[in-house]
């Protein structure tokens, strides 16, 4: 499951293969959508929840309202069929799927005109830690570079060399996890978010207004 | 399953405090909470997205306590309720997530109930079954309103509510002049006990025989206290801290009790519950208690614990819920920041359910990514 990005994906996958998959774009229905998801992908496959033996969840870089539902889903799956659930950021979902064995890096949409981004030395290793900034402030380190996902579309000037696919699919996270854990379960994160941002601290004027009109 | 007694868990996180509670029919199993209320305390108020980071943190950790403390397997639940709203959109949105995630792994129906109908129905935990109708007056941070219930589970209508801040958001803001600290209502409470109610007359809201008999107004009274405690200051002159709360205190909870025990007259009510937050209140609860005993009301009014926000609330709405055969929420079920209070809770798609306001603006007004 990724819901780090304005994709809501979820994927099934038998350890060799995809065996089902959904992907729905819209960055304000996260919270809607995933459960049913979840449920589609899994009746498409004939199965049941309690089937499953482990979990793999995107832990962002992300904004975080849609982050949250994906971590927190993952959670509570995990404590209640006493299954493991393993983290992956969602940036190497993006790179694993892109198949590019050169140099590149990945951009999402990190809003506030910044993009979340790494780099990679092919689809499989990442280079350092993903990070925030604004498309300016990095295109000349990234110059000559491929750039993979939506970041890389918003900002043509930054990342001229823009590169699919342009979402998270939950298939290609599915897919990373399924070789790592063949080759012995290295290269997890612990399932918790990674905002890269603090909290705006900022009390709302009339905070927690839930009055009835 | 004893279909009179069902065996519910409630997640409550409209807001900052992480609860989970477990219900037996009226009995309470088990009440964790875990409170975000300290980091927000520098702030002076609640900030959203810390709650929501604090939310996601605490969510499963808490779940498990209160199934350990109630000493019973998820597996024998009767259905998972959880807080749809209203509330704040990102902080709901953890609970529904988590409720929806725990009910589709485990295959129990899921309820998703109003925060304030969890409000009033936490006081069966306490004091058995709610007469019908039930006047209640809830009153906390977020709300300050009169609600009329002849069925928990399907009828709260709203008398009265406030216009403009809540009870507790003028505590905050009056400690705040104070130097207090926050939340402002405990401290108070606290220095109120030792002041002259009497001693300053501060404004009665709404109070004039051509206002609003049942909506509330606290801003004016807001002002008006910041406005005597500067005034005092720019004089030079110490500023009695007791008789300030006392009297602010006393101001609030005159109008508070006054309407409701005159809502009650006037729907023909022989009960009156108080919750929420500020129910809480020493002041609050003892003005009531007088009041009601001079009209022939009988005041119910949970313990501190069960006013201020808790999953348990929520797991006794949902009890009733299932104990009543209300139609289960689906899978779709959304966070709702402004549910309706009409809405005691919000049945899957299939049951016909005619949203009277948009979703899709409700949802759109808030931004989904801070
Ligand atoms: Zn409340």
């Amino acid at each position: 499951m990724d819901t780090a990005t304005p994709a809501v994906t979820v994927a099934l996958h038998d350890g060799e293969a995809v065996v089902a998959s959904s992907s729905q774009v819209d960055a304000r229905r996260h919270g809607e959508l995933l459960l049913p998801a979840v449920d589609r992908v899994l009746k498409e496959a004939g199965l049941t929840l309690d089937a499953v033996t482990g979990l793999v969840v995107g832990v962002g870089p992300g904004p975080y309202t849609g982050l949250r539902v994906g971590l927190v889903t993952a959670a509570a799956f995990s404590s209640a069929l006493a299954v493991p659930v393993h983290g992956l950021c969602t940036l190497d979902g993006l790179a694993y799927a892109s198949g590019i064995d050169e140099p590149f890096a990945v951009a999402t949409d990190a809003r506030r005109k910044e993009v979340y981004w790494a780099r990679y030395d092919d689809s499989r290793t990442r280079v350092g830690d993903a990070a925030v900034d604004r498309p300016a402030d990095i295109a000349e380190r990234l110059a000559g570079l491929p750039v993979v996902g939506a970041g890389a579309r918003l900002y043509p000037d930054a990342f001229p060399d823009a590169r699919d696919p342009g979402h998270q699919s939950a298939a290609a996270l599915a897919g990373l996890a399924a070789e790592r854990l063949a080759a012995g379960g290295e290269g997890f994160l612990d399932p918790l978010p990674m905002y890269l941002r603090r909290p705006d601290a900022q009390v709302p004027k009339n905070y927690k207004v839930v009055t009835p009109k | 399953m004893a279909a009179d007694e069902p065996l519910v868990l409630g997640i409550e996180t409209s807001c900052d405090e992480t609860g989970v509670g477990i219900v037996h029919g009226t009995t309470l199993l088990a009440d964790a909470v875990a409170s975000s209320v300290d980091t927000h305390a520098r702030f002076g108020g609640v900030v959203p997205e810390i709650a929501s980071r604090a939310h996601l943190e605490a969510m499963v950790p808490t779940i498990e306590r209160a199934l350990k403390t109630a000493g019973i397997s998820a597996k024998d639940l009767d259905g998972i309720a959880v807080t749809a709203g209203p509330g704040l959109a990102g902080a709901l949105l953890v609970g529904v997530s988590a409720a929806k995630a725990y009910a589709y792994a485990l295959g129990k129906p899921l309820y998703g109930v109003n925060h304030l109908a969890s409000h009033i129905c936490v006081d069966q935990l306490e004091h058995g079954k709610l007469p019908e109708p039930t006047m209640a007056l809830l009153v906390s941070g977020g709300h300050s309103s009169l609600l009329l219930s002849a069925d928990i589970t399907s009828d709260v209508r709203p008398l009265g509510a406030t216009i403009d801040d809540a009870a507790g958001e003028a505590f905050d803001k009056i400690a705040r002049v104070l130097d207090l600290g926050f939340p402002g209502g405990p401290v108070i409470d606290r220095l109120a006990r030792e002041g002259d109610p009497a001693a300053i007359a501060f404004p009665r809201g709404l109070s004039g025989s051509r206002d609003p008999a049942y909506d509330f107004s606290f801003s004016g009274l807001k002002t008006a206290v910041a406005r005597w405690i500067e005034a005092k200051r720019a004089a030079g002159e110490d500023v009695p801290v007791r008789d300030v709360a006392a009297s602010f205190q006393e101001a609030v909870v005159d109008v508070l009790t006054r309407k409701a025990v005159r809502a009650c007259k006037d729907e023909g009510v022989d009960h009156l519950m108080i919750g929420g937050g500020v129910a809480a209140n020493s002041r609050l609860r003892a003005l009531a208690e007088e009041r009601c005993e001079r009209a022939g009301i009988r005041l119910r009014v949970p313990r501190p614990g069960l006013c201020t926000d808790n999953g348990a609330m929520v797991a006794a709405l949902g009890s009733e819920m299932v104990a009543r055969n209300r139609p289960a929420s689906d899978l779709e079920l959304s966070a709702d920041s402004s549910l309706p209070v009409t809405d005691p809770h919000v049945p899957g798609a299939s049951h016909g359910h005619a949203h009277d306001h948009d979703h899709v603006h409700e949802v759109s007004k808030e931004n989904l990514y801070p």
